[in-house]
């Protein structure tokens, strides 16, 4: 019974999975199922044509494709299928002397070459630096959390373009005219587009408390799909539900000036009093903010994208510049937990100002720092 | 469950994301590709949303006879159009990359175009010397383009407009930069320990 279960293709990759053995273990193997076969019956004809055709197998049992710039990991893999593909060979398993021969053959090459076998590892050596970095930087976040969670008060420093959002919804209530927020371009996974819907859920609030409708055009569904339930949100905390109209939340189109044309249709026509552009945008951040300018709307903008920020700065009344868009719901909810996370990015900074200088001073001492560092 | 689902889902994806980063495993590079191939998913069902959500807000102008709503029946009529022809005609041939061509493309080049003009109107607000901060901006700006041109490299220009950009340019750019990236850092760290729900309403 065990000899009918125990084919050579079974048993082949019992040693595979066994620790993924090199070539003369698996030769050893062979030789064992050899003589092992030789009490019992052959493979079915048809498990060995399905084991011939079908892609080569790992030995976890996973297809041999490796993941896209995992070339350690492909290379071991490919080795183990080749490896099991010799292993389902009737062929080889009939003749012990070929083997042997082989065997030794094998063993006269090992002598003159010395061979490397790619091992899979589980940590990418090139990225240590960035794993300390982010290890040191997530445990200055979380003391300084605990500290705020301990009551302790901290400073912030005032961002006019925040302190603006107040004035921006005020004046388009007392105008009687729309708030309009436009997320950028970015998708969901952008953290662009995450601080975006974060600020987004307090400028609902504000808008929900004044009664002022909001309108938001989106290019991306899924950023339509989070917008509308966080504003639908936002109005169910103000007390307001009633004012929530999901057709204000809506899609345009994917094309980046599909969008510039739709957004700028909507400013011409609404006459929004406030509008709010905050996210990642790209070329089509002036045609917005031109526009915008043009019907004479208050104009606040927040983005990460460097090259849209002097044009954003020329056409807005207020800028949410670089990391003061990332500090913008913390600045508007006064979460204590989260001002704690905001006073850590400040104490980042100082480090790597600190590091920025001693690397400068040390540059001009003429000690290069990086072959310290290898 | 309703807050802590999210949260607890979120913290699970996060952690995979960032593993991802820092290992070369097998196992969590399937997983990775497995949440890409479920975000394509997602984005397909909140695409079909999106759709219905472009025709309501369109047909409900219309309806309304909302101001511009000759605009929304142009846009509710090109989107079943482009539908009705994909799927007779297939997006490869036909009407349908007919009007990609002639359509689409040159509206988008138009409002492309139209940035050079909007270059021009905010050039001249940002540039009024009202003040000294807008002197600098002035002064700066005007040694880079003419260092751009043939005019700059004639009268020894080019230079400085090297060192303008090479030097004060790149270092402000950096210092965004660093600001950038570890309020990128800290938003996700947040979100991942489930520190940061603004994004779930205030009362998560």
């Amino acid at each position: 019974m065990i000899s009918a279960w125990l084919t050579e293709e079974r048993l082949g990759r019992t040693l595979l999975a066994a620790g993924q053995l090199p070539w003369r273990a698996l030769a050893v193997g062979m030789i064992l199922a050899v003589a092992v076969g030789a009490g019992m019956s052959p493979a079915p004809a048809a498990a060995q044509a399905t084991s011939a055709e079908s892609p080569p197998v790992h030995p976890t049992g996973e297809a041999a494709l490796a993941p896209p710039g995992d070339e350690t990991l492909g290379d071991s893999r490919v080795s183990g299928a080749q490896e099991a593909d010799a292993v389902s060979d009737p062929a080889a398993l009939v003749e012990p002397e070929i083997l042997a021969e082989e065997v030794a053959d094998q063993a006269e090459e090992d002598a003159r070459f010395a061979w490397l076998q790619p091992v899979s590892g589980w940590f990418t050596p090139a990225r240590f630096p960035t794993a300390v970095a982010t290890l040191l930087f997530g445990i200055t976040l979380l003391v300084l959390i605990t500290r705020a969670r301990g009551g302790r008060d901290l400073y912030i420093r005032r961002i006019a373009g925040l302190e603006a959002v107040d004035e921006a919804v005020g004046r388009a209530t007392e105008m009687g005219r729309p708030i309009l927020y436009s997320p950028g371009l970015d998708p969901m996974e952008e953290v662009a587009t995450v601080a975006s819907i974060n600020i987004l859920g307090q400028v609902a609030r504000k808008a929900a408390a004044y009664e002022t409708r909001l309108i938001m055009p989106n290019r991306d569904p899924i950023v339509m799909t989070v917008s509308q339930e966080v504003v639908r949100e936002a109005f169910t905390e103000a007390g307001r539900p009633d004012l929530y109209d999901p057709n204000d939340i809506y899609y345009t189109t994917q094309s980046q000036f599909g969008y510039a044309a739709a957004v700028c249709g909507t400013m011409m026509r609404e006459r929004p009093a406030a509008n709010f552009f905050i996210g990642h945008f790209y070329a089509e951040s002036l045609i917005l903010a031109e526009t915008g300018n043009a019907t004479g709307a208050i104009q606040i903008a927040g983005t990460d994208s460097d090259s849209q920020l002097p044009f954003f700065i020329c056409a807005c009344d207020y800028t949410l510049i670089g990391e003061e868009l990332y500090a913008g719901s913390v600045y508007l909810s006064r979460e204590p937990l989260l001002l704690g996370a905001l006073k850590g990015q400040d104490v980042a900074k100082v480090g790597i100002l600190a590091i920025l200088i001693l690397w400068t001073i040390l540059s001009f001492l003429g000690i290069d720092i990086r072959s310290w560092l290898g | 469950m309703k807050k802590t689902g999210p949260v607890v889902f979120g913290f699970l994806i996060g952690v995979l994301m960032l593993l991802h980063h820092f290992t070369p495993s097998s196992w969590i590079g399937d997983r990775y590709n497995n949440v890409l191939d479920w975000k394509q998913v997602v984005f397909g069902i909140t695409l079909i949303l999106g759709v219905i959500s472009l025709f309501t807000y369109h047909w409900k102008k219309i309806e309304r006879r909302a101001e511009g709503w000759g605009y929304s029946v142009i846009t509710v009529a090109g989107l079943i159009f482009m539908i009705a022809v994909a799927l007779i005609f297939t997006p490869e041939r036909g009407p349908y990359p007919w009007m990609f061509d002639h359509v689409q493309a040159p509206m988008q080049a138009t409002m492309f175009a139209l940035l050079a003009f909007y270059v021009a109107s905010a050039s001249y607000r940002a540039f009024r010397a009202r003040n000294f901060h807008a002197a600098l901006l002035l002064t700066a700006g005007v040694i880079v383009m003419l260092g751009r041109v043939s005019l700059g490299e004639l009268i020894g220009i080019d230079s400085v407009s090297t060192w303008i950009l090479d030097f004060p340019n790149t270092a402000a750019k950096r210092g965004v930069m660093i600001g950038v990236g570890l309020g990128m850092t800290a938003t996700a760290i947040k979100i991942i320990t489930g520190i940061e729900r603004t994004y779930l309403g205030k009362g998560a």
